[in-house]
């Protein structure tokens, strides 16, 4: 009983993991480049969810919307400016860019924010379902549909639209889609914003369960990371199956070992990974 | 009547390296049949390149349909008509036959009408054997059949010139000859045709004018005939 709760609690959470690391995935397949600020957007997502339940009063669950919107559009404009420069220089460039990105990011939220631990309160905050003895909590499992029908939203779009298709085409062969009329930086810009509004969307489903501040993206990198090597980098299916992974491992673990030692069993997870399927557990197929 | 393609004066060259084109000069007429031969690395691929702009930095002047080309986007050169098959076909690899078709279409914008049915059927009438494999992959074809879908999906834009680097590198002779027969047939439906060509007998029996590209300059140019019976020609490119 006590490992299937952990097994739900698990998939709950691990599905919201998948889809905020959709983007670290996206952004990699179309430009080939490692976003270590991903996290931060995350972060973003969450105060611009938090802002507007304190003075709009909307529960988080609908601040989402408000969340990707506005960190789709800062990150096309991050994408223009700072990240489009580097596409062509060496890694050790664009690791620079992304890392300091993240820097500032955290430090500019730092100075506006504060440091403190903001949480929001919502009805459900503390419900549950029961199914049988297993206990479903209510916030778990929004944000978990919701991060999950923004995952589709996503897939629908890449695999269904037009636009969608030229982002697949970039990905796949950026001199042949220019080839075909497809102005491969408009779709960098879009497949960033995409990218990080999704993961800012997910920060804000998840803020029912917890709280915000400038540095909670740390929490979140080794998770992303962890979930987008399982699931084969640049695969967006495979994002999500390697973040409810993830999520599955991590609330089993806590089974066995203590608390603390929770990162550590991802960690070892992540170096097996590399260490024998550097391609992912999923192939990689499409975007 | 003016050329639907005039290439004056282009010098080309990647990054900060040597020029690999001078001062190149190539006309080519509305629905007419050129094909432009020369030795390995002499900047065939370049010329073509530099008509699409993806790739070497140019100077100098190519006009398309009396419109200077260098000053327009690349990505928005498809859209005035111009299809670019590129060297090493470059099809879409997790894409399936079908969706490499219809992004073949993406410069006539958005919406698949009736027109965009009716073009993927004439397709498949030419290369029935892409309608057999429309569900596959891209990178699941044979070298022959990706060749087949490369041009095909050039096709889709409807275009008025056809841009072709070396279609038939690296396939078995019947299906060269099948696809020469290919182009001819596209070439009488009214398609001008750019072809840079490995098999400099084909290539000079399939166009009607040919120029001779050697070192990045022009050489040699003239009716196809003419270039075949041409002692030099003979010497250097048909081993003669
Ligand atoms: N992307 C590139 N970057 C730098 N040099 C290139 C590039 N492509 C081709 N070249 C050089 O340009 C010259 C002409 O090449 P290319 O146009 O491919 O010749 P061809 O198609 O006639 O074989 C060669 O010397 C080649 O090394
Ligand atoms: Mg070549």
């Amino acid at each position: 009983m006590q490992l299937l709760q952990a097994l739900v609690d698990g998939l709950l959470i691990g599905g919201v993991y998948g889809v905020v690391s959709i983007g670290l995935s996206l952004v990699f397949g179309v430009m080939n480049i490692v976003n270590f600020a991903h996290a931060a957007f995350l972060m973003l997502g969450m105060f611009v969810a938090w802002f507007a339940w304190a003075f709009l009063g909307l529960d988080p669950l609908l601040g989402a919307f408000l969340s990707f919107v506005l960190v789709f559009a800062f990150g096309c404009a991050v994408q223009q400016v700072l990240v489009r420069p580097i596409l062509a220089a060496p890694q050790v460039a664009q690791i620079f860019l992304t890392v300091g990105l993240l820097i500032v990011l955290e430090n500019a939220a730092l100075m506006a924010f504060g440091a403190d631990f903001r949480s929001v309160q919502t009805p459900y905050q503390t419900s549950a379902f029961r199914l049988g003895g297993i206990i479903v909590s209510k916030p778990y499992l929004y944000a978990f549909a919701m991060a999950l029908l923004s995952g589709a939203a996503v897939w629908a779009f890449l695999e269904r639209t037009a636009v969608g298709r030229a982002m697949r085409a970039t990905a796949q062969d950026p001199m042949a889609a220019t080839l075909m009329g497809i102005d491969t930086q408009r779709m960098h810009r879009l497949a960033f914003g995409v990218g990080v509004g999704l993961t800012a969307f997910g920060g804000a489903v998840i803020l029912p369960y917890l709280t915000v501040s400038p540095t909670v993206g740390s929490h979140y990198v080794v998770l992303m990371f962890t979930a987008v090597v399982l699931g084969g980098l640049g695969s967006v299916a495979g994002a999500v199956v390697g973040g409810i992974a993830v999520g599955v491992i991590q609330s089993v673990s806590a089974l066995v070992f203590p608390i603390q030692l929770q990162n550590l069993v991802l960690f070892v997870v992540f170096i097996l990974v590399l260490a024998l399927r550097p391609d992912g557990i999923v192939r990689r197929r499409g975007a | 009547m003016t050329a639907l393609l005039e290439v004056a004066r282009l010098s080309a060259r990647y990054g900060r390296g040597a020029p690999v084109l001078h001062e190149v000069a190539l006309e080519l007429g509305q629905g007419e049949f050129v094909t432009v031969i020369g030795a390995n690395t002499a900047g065939k691929s370049t010329l073509l390149r530099a008509i699409s702009g993806v790739g070497p930095a140019v100077e100098g002047s190519i006009r398309f349909d009396g419109r200077e080309l260098t000053a327009v986007a690349p990505h928005a050169r498809p859209k005035l008509g111009i299809a670019h098959v590129p060297e090493g076909r470059h099809v879409f690899p997790e894409m399936s036959v079908e969706e490499n078709l219809a992004i073949g279409a993406h410069a006539r914008g958005g919406a698949p009408g009736g027109g965009a049915a009716a073009r993927l059927e004439a397709i498949f009438e030419l290369f029935p054997r892409l309608r057999e494999r429309r569900r596959q992959f891209g990178g699941t074809l044979s070298g022959g059949e990706q060749q087949m879908l490369a041009i095909g999906r050039g096709l889709m834009l409807e275009p008025r010139l056809l841009i072709l680097d070396e279609p038939s590198l690296g396939l078995a002779p019947m299906i060269v000859e099948e696809l020469h027969d290919r182009l001819v047939e596209i070439h009488r439906r009214g398609v001008a045709i750019l072809l840079v060509e490995q098999n400099v007998s084909l290539a000079l029996s399939v166009a009607s004018r040919g120029y001779v590209l050697q070192s990045g300059s022009i050489v040699l140019e003239g009716p196809a005939g003419e270039l075949l019976r041409d002692d030099r020609v003979r010497e250097a490119y048909l081993g003669i």
